[in-house]
């Protein structure tokens, strides 16, 4: 079989997973600049299925693409550190303040400028967010059946494919042909590390923009090695209306935003003391919430 | 029954509140009879009618479910392709639904189903949609830039990045106000057993394609939930602070005396110390036992979130200011490798 055209979506996140007491300032908004940004670790997961196609069928190429701030081209780095071919930063002020459905009509419209592909591979959820709804989205926007919650492609054969996926209370094997988007969960196996000699091959591998901000002197590479360049595509690359960007093309809008405030009980305080525990479960059995 | 329907009577009218029901082997889903409940305490505020989607096979008589939870339309279409679910067949049902009867609100549960088909939905009619909502209400929108107020919009109310906000989000322009809620967040209540309603047979051929069904099922292994943490009276948790796979062993050992099931924060499932189906929180279940008794759990608020109206809380945390304390009845401070084993003594010692 010829190898596959694979784009995996891949999205830069904050890893809110372990926020620290200082991840909000004194006036109640994020403090992004202690958050590390971090590879959506779903989409880690979906770009190690792509990898495993592209290891078992020849000529297969994987493509990252990512929407985000210019520093998002760091994650198209990390996954040509682990195998990808190459990847696209779609970057513009027009798409600040999306959300899903205007980052999905963002995507597939630059999508549909990349020309022919076989599959879109997504992870379920980033977890800024946890709506697991891009991948769908993208998918109805383009016409092309989904399967979700995909953990691992059992067999391509004859332009169809069949997956198994983790619901939350059991396993399902489709089967569905090809064009398709899979959104992968995260059960699905961890990504290969970093390659030795794709760190070495593509460490300076840059967008435009980021050559334009760069001093260093090795600069005179990117015309002799043009695997280096990571392509930046902006609005005005892409087929859209203004309607369906950014702010103005999201249907959601957030009217408030509180933080969040604790009022504190009048609870009972104890320690490891052992009479405080005593008195405690005595206390629980007595009134017959325990026992 | 039908007969003494008001609906008859009145002109048949759009801007309703629909809630897609969830079908497996005849039986609608816990979570769809939630949002149905909720959905007609939503609908009574709006003075709009509950609408219920049935998609599936062999529904005979499945509306009989439904119906005492004050549903006025019960929508069903029965074909033998529409089950088990596949996105396709059951995404064309809704989006030519809701092009024809243009609901305001529409409701599924934040299960792999609708987490699944919602999205799909909502970029077919560019509708917005909000998943995981915590709580649902009613209020009104002034738009100050734009100078217009809308009045009755649907609050979609949800913990936010990483749960150190609580959003409102709301779609002023867009219908319908679409959201996904977890099973267990809202309360199901029947109303009325012989709540007047009104069943809508749809036909297949009217609304799915021979080309929705390009993704077939070839396998399915689905098992009934070996845990019960949403039905327990009580339950012991453990968050990231517990440390390990090896402390959880403390936490059963705990939770056996008492009788109690084990659930875990979503850091802990994170870190491998408890599986996925023991998450509670948010994005997990949500319970409201007799007795939580948080472990090394910090709290943040989508983990509150699924664990806020237990009736009393304990919290053993070695941070004496760990968040969650704020929402406890007791609070140890300490180590729980050495707070349990006590636990488990003193109640041996007074049970006897």
């Amino acid at each position: 079989m010829k190898g596959l055209k694979i784009i995996v979506l891949a999205k830069q996140v904050p890893d809110t997973r372990n926020v620290g007491k200082d991840a909000m300032k004194a006036d109640g908004t994020v403090n992004r600049a202690v958050l590390p940004a971090i590879f959506n670790p779903e989409d880690l997961n979906a770009l190690e299925m792509a990898l495993r196609v592209k290891d078992q069928i020849p000529g297969t190429t994987v493509t990252i693409l990512t929407m985000g701030p210019g520093r998002a081209a760091e994650i198209i780095r990390e996954g040509l550190y682990r195998g990808a071919d190459d990847g696209i930063l779609l970057t513009d002020r027009a798409f600040a303040g999306s959300d899903t459905l205007a980052t999905s009509y963002a995507l597939s419209q630059t999508i549909k400028e990349m020309g022919k592909f076989d599959l879109i591979v997504a992870g379920r959820q980033a977890i800024d967010g946890d709506t697991a709804q891009v991948g769908p989205q993208v998918a109805e926007k383009l016409g092309l059946n989904q399967v979700t919650y995909v953990e691992e492609i059992i067999q391509i054969e004859k332009s169809k494919i069949t997956c198994r996926r983790r619901l939350d209370n059991g396993v399902e094997t489709v089967k569905a042909p090809l064009p398709l988007l899979l959104t992968v969960n995260s059960s699905a196996p961890d990504c290969r590390s970093r390659n030795a000699k794709l760190l070495m091959k593509y460490k300076h591998a840059r967008t435009v923009t980021e050559r334009q901000e760069a001093t260093e002197d090795y600069l005179y590479l990117y015309d002799s090695r043009p695997f280096l360049n990571i392509q930046e595509m902006t609005v005005n690359q892409i087929q859209s209306t203004p309607e369906q960007l950014g702010l103005a093309g999201s249907p959601t809008k957030v009217k408030r935003i509180e933080n969040v405030i604790l009022q504190a009980k009048d609870a009972k305080r104890l320690t490891a003391a052992d009479e405080g525990i005593n008195d405690l479960m005595k206390e629980l059995i007595e009134s017959h919430v325990i026992g | 029954m039908a007969s003494s329907n008001l609906l008859e009577k009145n002109i048949r009218r759009m801007d309703n509140l629909f809630v897609y029901c969830e079908v497996e082997d005849g039986v609608v889903a816990d979570v769809s009879l939630e949002l149905l409940t909720k959905g007609r305490s939503l609908a009574n505020e709006l003075k709009c009618q509950l609408e219920a989607v049935i998609i599936g096979s062999a529904l005979k008589e499945v509306e009989k479910q439904v119906i005492p939870y004050g549903a006025d339309v019960v929508h069903m279409i029965d074909d033998p392709r529409l089950a088990p679910y596949t996105t396709a067949p059951h995404a064309a049902v809704l989006i030519k639904l809701f092009q024809e009867e243009k609901p305001q609100i529409a409701l599924m549960g934040a299960t792999p189903i609708g987490r699944d088909l919602g999205p799909r939905v909502s970029s077919a009619l560019h509708s917005g949609l909000t998943a995981d909502c915590t709580s649902l209400e009613i209020g009104d929108h002034e738009d100050k830039k734009a100078g217009k107020t809308y009045k009755n919009l649907l609050y979609q109310i949800r913990p936010a990045f990483g749960g150190n906000i609580i959003a409102w989000i709301i779609n002023p322009d867009c219908r319908p106000q679409m959201a996904t809620v977890r099973e267990g967040v809202m309360r199901k209540q029947i109303i009325n057993a012989n709540y007047p309603s009104k069943v809508n047979h749809l036909e297949v051929s009217k609304y799915v394609s021979d080309t929705d069904f390009a993704v077939q099922i070839i396998e399915r292994h689905l098992e009934k939930r070996k845990i019960n943490i949403k039905g327990a009276t009580i339950v012991v948790s453990g968050g990231y602070g517990v440390g390990s796979k090896e402390n959880f062993k403390l936490l059963y050992e705990l939770a056996d005396l008492l009788g109690a099931e084990v659930g875990a924060s979503r850091a802990a499932v994170d870190a491998g110390y408890a599986d996925h189906e023991r998450q509670i929180g948010q994005t997990g279940i949500t319970v409201r036992p007799k007795l939580y008794i948080a472990c090394g759990i910090s709290g943040q608020v989508q983990h509150r979130a699924g664990m806020e109206e237990s009736a009393q809380i304990i919290s053993i945390n070695t941070d004496p200011d760990a968040p969650i304390n704020s929402l406890a009845d007791y609070v140890i401070t300490g180590d729980i490798s050495e707070i349990i084993p006590k636990m488990i003594k003193y109640y041996k010692q007074n049970t006897k």
